[in-house]
């Protein structure tokens, strides 16, 4: 058993994660699924249903669950028919003591995000809806099946904080290397065991030193990580934690979430404790990983390594630590420890991943503008005096219609629902040209322009993207929020300089705001640029090409039907800013001179006019 | 229900935890707002005062949980049990309550509405009380007060003002006292509050997340002791969380004894207008803070150390945002308290 789990292969990988699940499903929280639909994600779910007890509720949640389906709320039918309050109860309720399917969570709304936090959390389904009050217990675990094909596509902040394991699921490199066959037998065996383990001090420092190393800064990461080596003890039949089950945690729980590198690299750090660690710049001071100057005495970690590993008998203190520290190492994929390497952590990724905007799909929320005729589904609201009087006309034929003497005869033709009336959220994409030497100073305008929109868009619940195109590409900045603390921060250091591939600019702005209107939101496109092209859509230089190029991007743009304004900073402004707005059917302005001020004056005037 | 963590087995996160006892000291400081990254325990320091609170006498029947003791505040079903010829009214000790806004709560419970069952069985026209009447006299928690809906957000803003909740729809027109603490938390990456809201927040705090290893040891292993054994794990903290309870008790008893002296007052005006805060909703609230403050520690008289210590939360979220500039409040505040009254 213990060979499996040394041997990183991901299928192994990725049983041990469902066997672990189903060992203490409600204290690890879930799993971020990530993978496309299709038979390896089938046969994953199959696993764990196979560890999981008998009669285990799997139950699946879209992703745009309603309110009411979620939490529950007043079952109608049978309210009208018992002529009292008849609860229904919702998916969270339903599936206590199970396992909750989150389908397609990377498309999952701040709302619903945010009611299963709340459940994770307490555990408990707080039902305050529909004239109801109901607390029912909700032990769950959550599986968010995250289909998304790029980073820009992440499941919602707070759910991935909340969950033990993010696990990939890529293709299998070979069915041989199938992992262990997880019984239902050897699982229930855990689930008792699980109570009796202890994990010790040393590992639970070590988790959090480790944690503290690699920028892991959500206090929740080492819990999770104590916990599933715990229930690793518990699976392996032991009743306490030891190093192996601690460098499997740091494996699973830590090294996903990793930021940052740990400065020394690991073949230049002699295995000494006196060594300190150097410092990744600007941070806070991770603490040395040695311990024998931070951390106080009690069960110093040099217990744990001596009493089972035997190849490290001169194990110094501190080596539990850098032990993990290297387990985490070897499961961050290479590409990734390249990029925290280079100090760009995942910062992009994290960023993209806190959507908060709300979908406008339901016309549920937002100013009641009176009643109408409706049946009262999907989180609709009944306007009960609407509806009792619509009924009341009729009371007197329907008591005789009736066969058994009821106070009050409602029908479905009675009903009346609130009519709700909310703008559509608008998110403003600005696409700056960022190259040559007006560059920087077109920046800081835009810079002051953003952040003087997000300043006062929280009235009007808008949102700002921002793109950046210079040299080859374009660049996203801003992914679209409302954040003013994300927008400074992501706006602060801004690149220019280089070439201008207008062409490349133009793309990126349509795909954004299509992205942008699937989620039901307006997009408005905001262009700083003297349309004067020198960059062609293949990174080759040349005016001529990169302007055929950047024409037809413009094409295309138009085809997509989006609002835009062009903005033509460039001190004369000329015709080949005009004759590209055109193109792009946007409206044209020159601003030559344009300040913060007045750049985010004209963009307002844009929103007003041309939103709708 | 599932007990909460015990208050005082939070480790570290002083400034936290000192706002929320102030503002239990003084609920007329207006509430605090607990902004921060996740996983730093926000929702476990509001949901363990709960547990800290000591009891409080309300009238026995009263859906409002009425102070028998204050009859100007009082809903309109004690009044009529108070006439001049009736006995005064049966009381009992109740926990104060600590009443939790969940994110999907629609308007009609959070505000009240038509009992549905008295309307739908009896036809009779009656009002059911919602979460408001309910967290009349104790606190009211917003966990993700920036996902709040904006309705939602206008309609607490307003009784949070006024101490009264009035309701008018389905044809019921109702007022009922509603003089609560509110207490949000939230993280600012995921949304910005709306000025009025931020405004109405007495104290605003920002937590981090513990950098020291020890403490990050330290909070995953009490966390881990609790989800162990939660019976033990509270019974353990008991004394403790008892200690804090006999100070909240005896501040709140020692709090109108404070003294405030001119001077002091200058002191806070001056610290405001060194800020640049609008209204004065910045000075009121620093000199209420800075007497809790006093009350907590136990002195008589409010002096700079108590500006010192509360300037921060009190102020940090009343500054006229400029957008261009990148200091945080909080360290502007620092800076105007160190320049006016010394590091």
């Amino acid at each position: 058993m213990l060979d499996a789990w040394q041997q990183p292969t991901l299928n192994a990988d990725a049983a041990l994660v469902a066997a672990l699940l189903a060992v203490d499903p409600v204290g690890l929280g879930g799993v971020a699924l990530r993978a496309p639909a299709g038979p390896l994600r089938d046969a994953w779910l199959a696993l764990l249903r196979q560890c999981l007890p008998d009669k285990t509720p799997l139950l699946r949640v879209p992703a745009h669950a309603t309110d009411s389906a979620l939490l529950g709320g007043l079952d109608l039918a049978a309210t009208l028919q018992a002529g009292r309050p008849v609860a229904q109860q919702g998916l969270l309720a339903r599936c206590n003591g199970g396992v909750l399917l989150l389908a397609m969570a990377e498309r999952v709304g701040a709302g619903v995000a945010s009611q299963l936090s709340a459940v994770l959390d307490t555990q408990v389904v707080a039902l305050e809806r529909d004239g109801l009050t109901q607390r029912l217990p909700a032990r769950v675990a959550l599986v968010a099946l995250d289909e998304g094909a790029n980073d820009e596509e992440q499941m919602p902040a707070t759910l991935l904080d909340r969950v033990a394991f993010h696990l990939p699921l890529q293709a299998a490199e070979s069915e041989d290397d199938a992992p262990l066959d997880w019984t239902r037998a050897e699982v229930e065996a855990a689930r008792v065991l699980l109570p009796q383990v202890s994990v010790p001090e040393s590992v639970v420092q070590a988790l959090c030193a480790a944690s503290l190393v690699w920028g892991v800064s959500s206090m929740r990461a080492p819990l999770l990580a104590v916990r599933v080596a715990r229930a690793a003890a518990a699976l392996a039949g032991m009743d306490e934690a030891e190093e192996v089950h601690a460098s499997l945690a740091a494996r699973l729980v830590l090294a996903p979430r990793a930021t940052r590198m740990p400065a020394p690299p690991p073949e230049a750090q002699p295995e000494q404790d006196e060594t300190p660690q150097p410092q990744p710049p600007d941070d806070p001071p991770p603490p040395d990983t040695d311990k024998s100057d931070e951390t106080p005495p009690p069960d110093g970690p040099n217990e744990a390594p001596q009493d089972e590993q035997d190849d490290d008998e001169e194990a110094t203190p501190g080596t539990l630590d850098d032990r993990l520290i290297e387990a985490v190492r070897a499961a961050i994929p290479p590409g990734l420890l390249a990029a925290l390497q280079m100090g760009q952590a995942r910062q992009a990724r994290a960023a993209a991943a806190g959507r908060s905007g709300e979908l406008m799909k339901n016309q549920n929320r937002g100013r009641p503008v009176g009643t109408r005729r409706a049946e009262p589904r999907s989180g609709a609201r009944l306007h009960i005096l609407e509806t009792l009087r619509a009924a009341a006309p009729w009371q007197r034929l329907r008591q005789q219609q009736a066969a058994g003497p009821r106070r009050i005869q409602v029908r479905r033709e009675d009903f009346h629902v609130v009519r709700f009336r909310q703008n559509r959220p608008t998110t403003t994409v600005f696409v700056v040209d960022a190259s040559g030497s007006a560059a920087l100073h077109r920046l800081a305008e835009t810079k002051g322009a953003v952040e003087l929109l997000l300043a006062e868009c929280y009235v009007r619940r808008d949102k700002v993207a921002v793109l950046a195109f210079r040299g080859a590409g374009c660049e996203l900045l801003l992914p679209p929020t409302r954040s003013l603390a994300r927008a400074k921060r992501s706006l602060a250091a801004l690149p220019g300089g280089g070439g201008t591939p207008l062409a490349a600019g133009i793309e990126a702005a349509r795909e954004l705001a299509v992205q942008i209107g699937r989620q039901g939101e307006t997009a408005i496109v905001v262009m700083l640029t003297d349309g004067r092209a020198n960059i062609a859509r293949d990174g080759t230089p040349g005016r001529a090409k990169a302007t055929e190029d950047a024409l037809t991007a413009a094409g295309d743009f138009r085809l997509a039907g989006l609002s835009a304004l062009l903005i033509d900073t460039s001190p004369k402004p000329g015709d080949a800013s005009r004759l590209m707005a055109e193109r792009m059917g946007a409206t044209c302005v020159p601003l030559p001179h344009a300040g913060a001020a007045g750049l985010s004056q004209a963009v307002r005037l844009a929103t007003a006019t041309g939103a709708r | 229900m599932a007990q909460a963590f015990p208050f005082s087995a939070i480790v570290g996160q002083d400034e936290m935890k000192t706002a929320i006892l102030i503002a239990a000291i003084d609920p007329s400081i207006g509430g605090v707002l607990v902004l921060g990254d996740r996983g730093t325990g926000k929702s476990t320091a509001v949901r363990a005062l709960a547990a800290l609170l000591p009891k409080m006498r309300a009238v026995n029947g009263c859906r409002y949980s009425c102070d028998p003791a204050d009859p100007a505040s009082r809903c309109a079903d004690c009044a009529t049990l108070r006439a001049p010829d009736q006995p005064p009214p049966k009381t009992h000790l109740i926990p104060v309550p600590v009443v939790d806004l969940p994110l999907g709560a629609t308007e009609d419970r959070v505000v009240g509405a038509l009992d549905l069952e008295r309307a739908l069985s009896q036809g009779v026209k009656a009002f059911e009380p919602g979460l408001l009447a309910q967290a009349n006299r104790g606190f009211l928690y917003i966990d993700e007060v920036n996902l709040l809906e904006d309705h939602l957000v206008d309609l607490l803003i307003d009784v949070a003002a006024s101490g009264e909740n009035v309701v008018e729809r389905e044809g019921l027109s109702v007022r009922h006292p509603a003089r609560f603490v509110l207490v949000g938390s939230g993280n600012p990456e995921e949304g910005e509050l709306r000025p009025q809201l931020l405004d109405r927040f007495g104290l605003s705090v920002e937590v981090k997340t513990p950098e020291l290893l020890t403490e990050r040891v330290e909070v995953v292993r009490r966390r881990d002791a609790f989800e162990q054994d939660r019976a033990a794990f509270i019974e353990h903290w008991k004394p403790e969380d008892e200690r804090i309870r006999r100070k909240l008790v005896a501040a709140r008893k020692r709090l109108h004894e404070v003294v405030i002296s001119d001077a002091a007052r200058e002191r806070a005006s001056a610290l405001c207008m060194a800020l640049g805060t609008d209204g004065l909703r910045g000075d009121l609230t620093l000199i209420r803070a800075a007497r809790a403050m006093a009350a907590l520690l136990g002195d008589s008289a409010v002096t700079d150390a108590h500006f010192k210590r509360v300037a921060g939360p009190a102020l940090r979220h009343r500054l006229r945002r400029n957008p261009l500039d990148n200091a945080g409040s909080t360290a502007r505040v620092d800076r105007a308290v160190a320049e006016l009254m010394g590091a």
